[in-house]
Order: structure tokens, then C-alpha cells, then sequence
């Protein structure tokens, strides 16, 4: 497959929130102001580049060798688990700077489950290393516009007048959905 | 004795209505509107996630006082893990094609933030059996909401519950409800309804 069409087609047609549902609790959760949805988009980007290399590691020179493939899931969480932990000290030593911008996001990466998902999607797709690098790199910034772009909408909503029994996770699912809906509009691009 | 057992049964009730983790909670939001396109597979993905609830809430909270404070999260989510794996081999094995429907989100029921946050807010407090109580209602209370919203978005998108057409011939499905955009939009207004009914309930309350 064309790699340029794969990159469009992971950000925009495959997008990671509106088609697959994957990485939601974040996506609702850390949505409510553009900064910290950015920082959160960035940290995802970050840990799904490096579990997607790691965990293409594990299957293929660990697990399919020793015909442990059964073990797969229990694999990926630990692998991704000290992932983070270790990214986290890395941070904390050698880029205090990013480190404070990420703040408490980072440890709740290891039970989003865009991580664990693109992890188990690229042993499912069978790509090699360099789709599963990429697959986990370009998945993970359509993750980040989606939430930039939900941020960007949720700050408006705060000064509109919404019914009450609509506040707050009613109308960012519905507003979700409205996105879904425009970002069906790019199927017949790629 | 009496007065035991009347405290479990809150314990479930608690789980299936006051705190259900789809509609009050809003937990485990992925799984909720990836796997509803069909009642079915909502069914399926609750009794899979019953089973792994019940499951680990009696084991964590078996070991609660083994398990060291410091490596609490990394021990549970083993333990998550191991029955998520038992889950995947069985359905495997008996019930194929709904292994095949819900795909990834059947390994992807560790990350479901209700499992994780019943062991940590409930299970690694209380004894086995009012934690048992607490993951069996849980459990039962996720699958209601998935089924019923497996059955809304199953009889809008397809005219179909569970398989057998209800809407006849005539009725021209709303094919978006069972596309991603219809699960979100499901979601919100029933969550909408639902938040309505319960303030209503309330003002009725008061007077």
C-alpha cells in the first residue's frame, strides 16, 4: 500500500475516535480546554509511537517463537505499562520542561485504550514494523485533532445556553457524533 | 443474618441502577458504542464483561491484603488480564462468530475503566462477598445499557431486534445509526433522557 495514502488515510478516513471508538475515555474526559487537550493529544502521540514499536518487538521475536500468542494481551499491557513508567522517569531527568506540560496524563495512558488497541490492530493487520510504527504514530495524531478540534467546540459550549439535562456528557456525545458525521465526509477521499 | 443479605442486594441494586456505570457513571465508554450496532453483540460484550468484573473483584479482593499498596495498579490489571485471556479462549472456542464481531474490543475489556475502577474503589476494600455482589451488579448494569442500546440502534439502523425484523417491509432503515456517528448521538440523547427523568424524579421528590 502507498505509504502517503496509509498516513491520510490513519489520520482522516480511519480516524481513531470517530471510526473505531477507540481512546473515548480521554476523548470525553480531558476535552474540556484546548491546552490540556493538546498536551494530552501530544503525550498519546508520544507512548503510541513507542508501544507500537515495542509491542511489534514482543510478538515477533518473543511471543510467535516460543508459540505464546495466547499470551498476547497480558504481553501488550505489561509492555506498554513500563512504557510509560519508564518515559515518565525519562521525562522527569532529561525534559522537566514537557514533563510539567504533561503532567498527570501521562500514567493515565497506560489504560487508554488506543494504546493497547493499536498495539492489538497491527498483530491483527499483520503490518510489518514500519506500518506498525506508522500506524501508531499517524492513528495517534488524528486522536489529537479530534480532541484539539472537540476542545476547541466544548470551550464555545460554555457560553451557550444548553437544556439542563444536557449539560456536560450529553451534548459532547452528541457533538461527537455531529463530528463523526462530517468526518464520514472524508471516506471518499482516499 | 437478614440484615446481611439485605445489604448485598443493595450492593447489586447499587450497580444495576443508582450508580450504573454507562448511564450515571459514564465508564467504559469505548466498548459502549463500538460494540451496540447490534443487540446481540451488546448482549455478548456485557456477559463477557460480567464474567471478567465478577472475576476479578473476588480474586483482588481475596488478596487485598496481600497485594503491597505500591504495585496494587500493576497486579490488578494481571489479574484483569488473566480472566480478560480465559474470556477470549472461551468465546473462541464456543461462540465464534461473536468472537469475530467484537473483534478487538474483547482483549481491550482490561483497559474498560469500570473493571479497573470497581477493583480500586470497591474491591480492594470490602470482603469477597459484597465485592462478588458488587461485580455481578455492576456487571449486570453494564449489560442492560448495552443491550438496550444494542436493541435502539439495532431497530433504527436495521428495523431488526436481535435478528427478527419488527419494523416489516416498508420501514427504511436509518443506516447512520449503526455507523459510528449514530452510536455518539444514541448515546448523548439517551444519557440526555436519562439525566431528565432522574431531575424530575428528584423535583418530585422535594415537594
Amino acid at each position: 500500500m502507498n505509504i502517503f495514502l496509509f498516513m491520510i488515510s490513519c489520520i482522516l478516513t480511519n480516524n481513531f475516535i470517530f471510526s473505531k471508538f477507540l481512546g473515548c475515555c480521554p476523548f470525553l474526559g480531558v476535552s474540556s480546554k484546548v491546552e490540556t487537550a493538546a498536551s494530552m493529544g501530544l503525550a498519546v502521540t508520544f507512548v503510541m509511537t513507542i508501544a507500537s514499536l515495542f509491542a511489534y518487538a514482543v510478538n515477533t521475536w518473543v511471543l510467535v517463537p516460543l508459540h505464546l500468542e495466547y499470551m498476547q494481551t497480558i504481553a501488550f499491557i505489561l509492555v506498554i505499562a513500563s512504557l510509560v513508567q519508564f518515559v515518565e522517569m525519562f521525562l522527569k531527568k532529561s525534559m522537566p520542561a514537557l514533563y510539567s506540560a504533561l503532567g498527570i496524563y501521562l500514567p493515565l495512558i497506560t489504560t487508554n485504550c488506543a494504546v493497547l488497541g493499536v498495539a492489538t490492530l497491527n498483530v491483527k493487520e499483520g503490518y510489518n514494523m514500519l506500518f506498525s510504527v506508522l500506524n501508531g504514530t499517524f492513528s495517534a495524531l488524528g486522536f489529537l485533532l479530534a480532541i484539539v478540534l472537540m476542545a476547541g467546540v466544548r470551550e464555545r459550549l460554555e457560553s451557550s445556553k444548553i437544556p439542563q439535562c444536557m449539560k456536560g456528557f450529553p451534548i459532547s456525545l452528541v457533538i461527537a457524533g455531529l463530528m463523526a458525521v462530517a468526518f464520514m465526509g472524508f471516506n471518499g477521499m482516499v | 443474618m437478614s440484615e446481611k443479605r439485605q445489604n448485598l442486594g443493595r450492593v447489586i441494586f447499587n450497580g444495576i441502577l443508582t450508580e450504573n456505570p454507562t448511564f450515571r457513571l459514564v465508564l467504559g465508554t469505548c466498548p459502549t458504542l463500538a460494540v451496540t450496532t447490534s443487540a446481540i453483540n451488546g448482549l455478548g460484550m456485557g456477559a463477557a464483561a460480567t464474567f471478567v468484573l465478577l472475576g476479578s473483584n473476588v480474586v483482588i479482593s481475596a488478596l487485598r491484603k496481600f497485594i503491597p499498596d505500591k504495585v496494587r495498579i500493576p497486579s490488578f490489571i494481571v489479574i484483569i488480564c488473566m480472566f480478560v485471556t480465559m474470556v477470549q479462549l472461551l468465546m473462541q472456542a464456543y461462540l465464534p462468530s461473536l468472537y469475530e464481531s467484537l473483534g478487538i474490543f474483547l482483549p481491550l475489556i482490561v483497559v474498560n475503566c469500570i473493571i479497573l475502577g470497581r477493583a480500586e474503589a470497591f474491591a480492594s476494600k470490602n470482603p469477597v462477598a459484597a465485592s462478588a455482589a458488587d461485580g455481578l451488579g455492576m456487571g449486570i448494569g453494564f449489560t442492560l445499557a448495552l443491550t438496550l442500546m444494542g436493541c435502539i440502534r439495532e431497530l433504527l439502523g436495521n428495523g431488526t431486534v436481535f435478528g427478527t425484523s419488527l419494523l416489516g417491509s416498508s420501514y427504511q432503515p436509518m443506516l447512520l445509526m449503526i455507523l459510528p456517528a449514530g452510536g455518539f448521538l444514541v448515546y448523548g440523547l439517551m444519557l440526555g433522557i436519562i439525566n431528565a427523568l432522574s431531575n424530575r424524579g428528584k423535583e418530585d421528590a422535594k415537594q
